[in-house]
């Protein structure tokens, strides 16, 4: 790791060097909130977002794509297009990289999932440093820092940003400035050790994950789960809105008149009735309160189990997306006992 | 994994893409009762045909051309390898489609997935095979291959349950089991309209009563619709087995196969990838398993 800092106001001259290495994206605001979307000038972008609606997820995991493209005689023929687009994600929360992290673990081991794997490989990302509002709970998921899964990331010191290198090619983006960036000193480290106390104490909310799992085993049969049941309207916003909510659906779409087709693969929902549904007619998750149960449990219980921490990172997109204001701190701080009052 | 090391495609970042169907051949199709047809089916390429490895109880995720994908377990033994023997029931939007395909006409396969039973913990042992109506499909690999290494394993009981012997499946393959000295093969129907069934009359758990069995050295394979497991799994923890020793296939929705779509996930396993065999003792501690 390489660590530089960057006048403030130099970001924008950055900026249209690293063009030259891929198509640039960053949180722009639409309708008074922010998506990631390709900048038409650097202007546009706005690097004090709180939180873009979708995750970068979509930029790895689009909403729909196809896999394969069918022909009679051929079979399947898997569909690349798009996958070497060279594209730079500017501004990303620490919690949205760790997510990808988690997504890493997710689309890799035993069998790695190429069309994934593709675009981690071509889709730079330069992070930058944020400062919680009352809804973001990365620090009690421990995803409030991110120390790899990044080009570069630029924390806010003051008239600076201080820069962490961690791969060759944040590298040769820096170097492709020339001598825009300067050697840090003491001062500067002080700084940054001052601002990231200052974030440390910003944080409004707290969930303890320590022993969660546990509690959740105990807590099966909590009424909770009923009532959350009753208020879930099934929609799937949480799922969509998720940085690290995974799950897709494939289906083949065929050209009229002939076997051709497509297949393709779109986020899916496992609070949608359909998800557990085998042939036959039998679902495994019939309840509304069984799927939000699941959703929980899989996130906090089960994925702990698998990868070794939950597939949360505390981003609250799912606070602010649920139409019925389920707010899954609350949840997590009433199932500890933390908090007695019913679930709003 | 075989299937992953080669794929036609010259996009290199798909060189290596575990969601690539193979196609194969629909070589015959039986039927062996309304709507559970027997499939047989061979890889169009020879060198994928004589190669394909799987382990008793794995699936394959079938592609049927224009319609789908569904897991569908291998009923075949990979002690006879070269075709692929896949049952199947009439059910869903794939397997409607798979009945309207004829003899010689392509599907595609990738896998095989799953755990598999664990073989390797299973030689020398007795094994109990208790099956319900399709639940014979997962079975019938493990039932074949240990009666093609008989010298691998110990005494093996199978008992099979179907509602009449007209929805018997495997039914004259079954049957030519029960003569046989090297296996206790047991048979019932829950009713004979035919009235010429010669072989047990009655529901499943009650063939407990013929069979002879030594909890402490058997592992019991169990596959069936959920009343079966329902009785026979009190029966078997009644008889004196250990909950580890008792082996199940389950059935899940899933898109992927290999861990990723998340819809057969049931409390903290996937079913495609730490199942789809699972002991009762896995089971037991899964929320919404059985």
């Amino acid at each position: 790791m390489k660590i530089l800092k960057l006048p403030k106001e130099k970001l924008d001259f950055f900026a249209s060097v690293v063009q030259q290495f891929g198509e640039v994206h960053a949180p722009v605001e639409q309708d008074g909130k922010y998506v990631f979307k390709r900048l038409r000038r650097w202007s546009e972008a706005r690097l004090d977002y709180d939180r873009t609606i979708l995750p970068p997820k979509k930029y790895f995991l689009p909403p729909r794509e196809t896999l394969f493209q069918y022909r009679n005689g051929a079979g399947y023929l898997p569909c690349s297009e798009g996958l070497d687009k060279r594209i730079i994600l500017f501004g990303v929360h620490a919690c949205d990289v760790f997510a990808l992290n988690i997504l890493d673990q997710v689309f890799s081991g035993k069998y790695d999932d190429p069309y994934y794997q593709a675009r981690r490989k071509n889709i730079a990302i330069i992070g930058i440093d944020c400062r919680p509002d009352k809804h973001c709970f990365c620090r009690s998921m421990r995803a409030d820092f991110v120390d790899r899964g990044f080009d570069l990331f630029f924390y806010d010191i003051g008239d600076y940003y201080l820069t962490l290198v961690v791969t060759a090619l944040g590298d040769d983006m820096v170097l492709a400035t020339g001598p825009l960036f300067e050697k840090v000193g003491a001062p500067d480290i002080e700084q940054y050790k001052r601002s990231s106390y200052s974030k440390r104490q910003a944080f409004r909310l707290d969930v303890e994950i320590r022993d969660l799992p546990e509690i959740f085993e105990m807590e099966y049969q909590n009424e909770i789960w009923d009532e959350l049941g009753e208020k879930c309207l099934s929609c799937g916003s949480c799922s969509m809105v998720c940085p690290t909510c995974y799950c897709y659906d494939v289906a083949d779409d065929v050209e009229l008149g002939s076997r051709d087709g497509g297949r393709n693969r779109s986020w899916d929902s496992c609070l949608f009735t359909a998800h557990a549904l085998v042939a036959g007619g039998e679902n495994f998750r019939k309840s509304r309160a069984s799927r939000i149960k699941f959703r929980y449990y899989h996130k906090q219980r089960g994925f702990v189990a698998e990868y070794g921490r939950p597939s949360c990172v505390g981003c609250g997109r799912c606070i602010t997306a649920c139409p019925v204001n389920i707010d899954l701190s609350e949840v997590i701080n009433r199932l500890r006992g933390v908090q007695h009052a019913p679930c709003r | 994994m075989l299937l992953v090391d080669r794929v036609p495609s010259s996009q290199s970042a798909l060189s290596q893409n575990p969601y690539q169907p193979y196609m194969a051949r629909i070589v015959r199709v039986y039927k062996m009762v309304e709507d559970n047809y027997l499939f047989m089916l061979r890889f169009l390429e020879d060198r994928l045909a004589t190669t394909f490895q799987h382990q008793p109880g794995q699936f394959i995720m079938l592609s049927v051309p224009g319609t789908g994908e569904a897991p569908i377990s291998i009923s075949s033994s990979p002690s006879r390898p070269g075709m692929l023997e896949l049952c199947v029931r009439r059910v869903g939007r794939a397997t409607n489609a798979l009945y309207r395909l004829k003899t010689n006409d392509v599907v595609g396969i990738r896998g095989p997935y799953g755990n598999g039973f664990p073989v390797q913990d299973l030689l020398g042992s007795d094994l109990l095979f208790a099956a319900g109506g399709l639940g014979i499909a997962p079975l019938r690999s493990l039932l074949w291959y240990a009666l093609d290494n008989r010298d691998k394993f110990n005494r093996i009981t199978l008992m099979y349950g179907a509602k009449t012997p007209g929805d018997m499946l495997f039914r004259e393959e079954l049957l030519s089991l029960v003569d046989r000295t090297d296996l206790t093969c047991l048979l019932t129907v829950d009713s004979d309209p035919t009235g010429s069934w010669k072989n047990y009359i009655g529901l499943l758990p009650h063939l407990f009563d013929h069979a002879e069995v030594d909890p402490a050295r058997t592992y019991a394979a169990v596959c069936g619709p959920p009343v079966v497991y329902k009785f026979i799994l009190q029966r078997l923890l009644d008889r004196g087995f250990t909950k580890d020793r008792i082996l199940m296939s389950l059935e899940r929705r899933m898109k992927c196969g290999i861990g990723k779509c998340g819809h057969c996930s049931v409390g903290y396993k996937y079913t495609c990838l730490h199942g789809p065999i699972f002991t009762y003792w896995d089971a037991i501690n899964l929320p919404e398993m059985v």
